[in-house]
Parts: C-alpha cells; sequence; structure tokens
C-alpha cells in the first residue's frame, strides 16, 4: 500500500491505484484520479456511471458486474466503452474511490 | 589459443501486458461456449482488445436458429459424475442445462444470447468461419447480427497479428 498525494491530501492507494478507504474519496480527488487514467474531464455521463458504482459498492459491499452496469446504470454498454476505453467498471471503481471489483462477467 | 569469453549479461525484460486476445470457439455445448465468451468480455473489462472466431460446432453459439438452445453435454462428459446412459435419457440434458443456467443466472452470468450482445457491445468482434460456413451450408442470413463478417483462416490469423490465440 502506498500513499499518494493528491489534491493536497494525502489517501492510501493499492498497488494498481485503488482507495484502500472509500471514506477519503471526494469529487476533486475522483476528477484527479480521472486524469491520471487518460480521462481529462468527468462529464454527467461519466459523473452518472462513477456514483452509481459508489452508491452500489457502499450500500451492498460489492461493485456491480457490468452486465448489472449495463442495465441498471442507465448508461448502455457500448456507452460505458466509450466513456472509459480501458474497462468501465474497473476504471469507474477508481475514480469512484472504491475496491477493484472481484467478480469476472 | 583460447579465449576468455565475456559472459553475456542477462537483461531483465518485464512481463508485458496482453493487449489483444483471439479466441477460437470450436465446440457447441454450453460448457464449450462459455468460457469463450467469459474470457472475451474479461479481457473487455481489462481494457484488453478481443476476436471470436466461431467454427464447426461452435458456430451454434451464433445462429439464430440455435443460440438459445445451446445445451450441456451430457454423454461422455466425466465432469457431471453420472453414469453415461443417465445422461443419454430424453431431457435430461435439457434438465441439467436449466439447473446449471439458474446457477449462472445468480452470479449474473447471463443467458448465451443476452451475453453475444453484450461482447458484442462492449466492443469484442465476431466472425464466423468460412470453411465450416461453407460445409454446414449456412450465410450470414443464419447469424444473428453481432457477427461482423464470414472469414477464412489466414484472414483469421491476419486479424489476430500481435494477438495472443487461444483454442476453447
Amino acid at each position: 500500500m502506498t500513499t499518494a498525494t493528491i489534491s493536497a491530501t494525502s489517501v492510501d492507494r493499492d498497488a494498481e491505484g485503488f482507495l484502500t478507504d472509500p471514506q477519503q474519496w471526494s469529487e476533486r480527488l475522483a476528477e484527479e484520479i480521472a486524469r491520471e487514467n487518460g480521462i481529462e474531464e468527468l462529464t454527467e455521463r461519466h459523473w452518472l456511471v462513477v456514483r452509481f458504482m459508489r452508491d452500489r459498492y457502499l450500500t451492498t459491499g460489492s461493485a456491480p458486474s457490468i452486465r448489472s452496469l449495463g442495465k441498471e446504470s442507465g448508461v448502455p454498454v457500448k456507452e460505458l466503452y466509450q466513456l472509459f476505453p480501458k474497462g468501465p467498471a474497473k476504471l469507474a471503481a477508481k475514480i469512484g474511490g472504491i475496491p477493484k471489483p472481484k467478480g469476472c462477467i | 589459443m583460447t579465449t576468455v569469453l565475456e559472459e553475456p549479461k542477462l537483461e531483465v525484460v518485464e512481463p508485458k501486458t496482453i493487449e489483444k486476445v483471439s479466441i477460437v470457439v470450436s465446440k457447441g455445448s454450453l460448457e464449450g461456449v462459455y468460457p469463450a465468451l467469459i474470457m472475451a468480455n474479461g479481457a473487455r473489462m481489462d481494457g484488453i482488445e478481443a476476436d471470436l472466431f466461431f467454427t464447426f460446432f461452435g458456430l451454434d453459439a451464433i445462429r439464430k436458429d440455435r443460440y438459445e438452445k445451446i445445451k450441456v453435454a451430457t454423454v461422455g462428459n466425466p465432469g457431471l459424475h453420472m453414469p453415461t446412459m443417465l445422461g443419454a435419457l430424453p431431457g435430461f440434458s435439457s434438465l441439467v442445462t436449466r439447473m446449471m443456467t439458474r446457477q449462472m443466472e445468480k452470479i449474473d452470468i447471463p443467458p448465451i444470447p443476452e451475453f453475444i450482445e453484450l461482447v458484442a457491445d462492449s466492443g469484442v468482434r465476431l466472425y464466423a468461419c468460412k470453411a465450416s460456413v461453407d460445409m454446414f451450408g449456412l450465410t450470414m442470413e443464419d447469424f444473428v447480427p453481432q457477427v461482423e463478417d464470414i472469414i477464412s483462416v489466414g484472414e483469421f490469423y491476419a486479424k489476430a497479428a500481435g494477438s495472443q490465440v487461444i483454442f476453447t
């Protein structure tokens, strides 16, 4: 685990850059993590996905699958990949300050 | 005269990440099709490019008239730990398929038609093998709309340039 200083606040992140404590998350931080991962600006559509991932994790304790992300977030699968080309579920989890999704789907 | 050769220095090569996978689906059973779909979807989820090449009975997974009827092979499948004679009983394959499908739904694995749509929407490209298509007397009309093209083995290899080829 490493401690990274982002936006002058120090947060704990794992080797892949996922926050280890979701409580350390902020919207400002989300924007910085997005930029680190090649997303210059988070649009409303990005935010919809990020917030859905985060809410789902905080209420159920696990991140949604790509299947339910596509069905329930309000953003269809095709668009998810346009918004997060390097993998919607993982990147949205990283930006949303929750651990890396563990499922295979 | 002898000369002492310098020992070559060993270079440490960092393992590279996989950038692309090309998966060949050759079986038309449930347990033949699902692993390929799960691996293709999983690749996309990690930002890895993925192609699916359906050949022989694997074509059933993209045939309009068959892709809703993919079944578990209950005969000659030691993994089921059941007598082969039992597996051959009428309706047994459908029963086992229903049981497995229910289990998969519980862990959020979609049925094959929805899964084909999911992987295609995720950017996986689906191709049918020309030799098999000709052998079974099929055309593009027989396939689901997500199938991009009917291609030869040579074209498959050309598209697979730089990728890891996986045969299932």
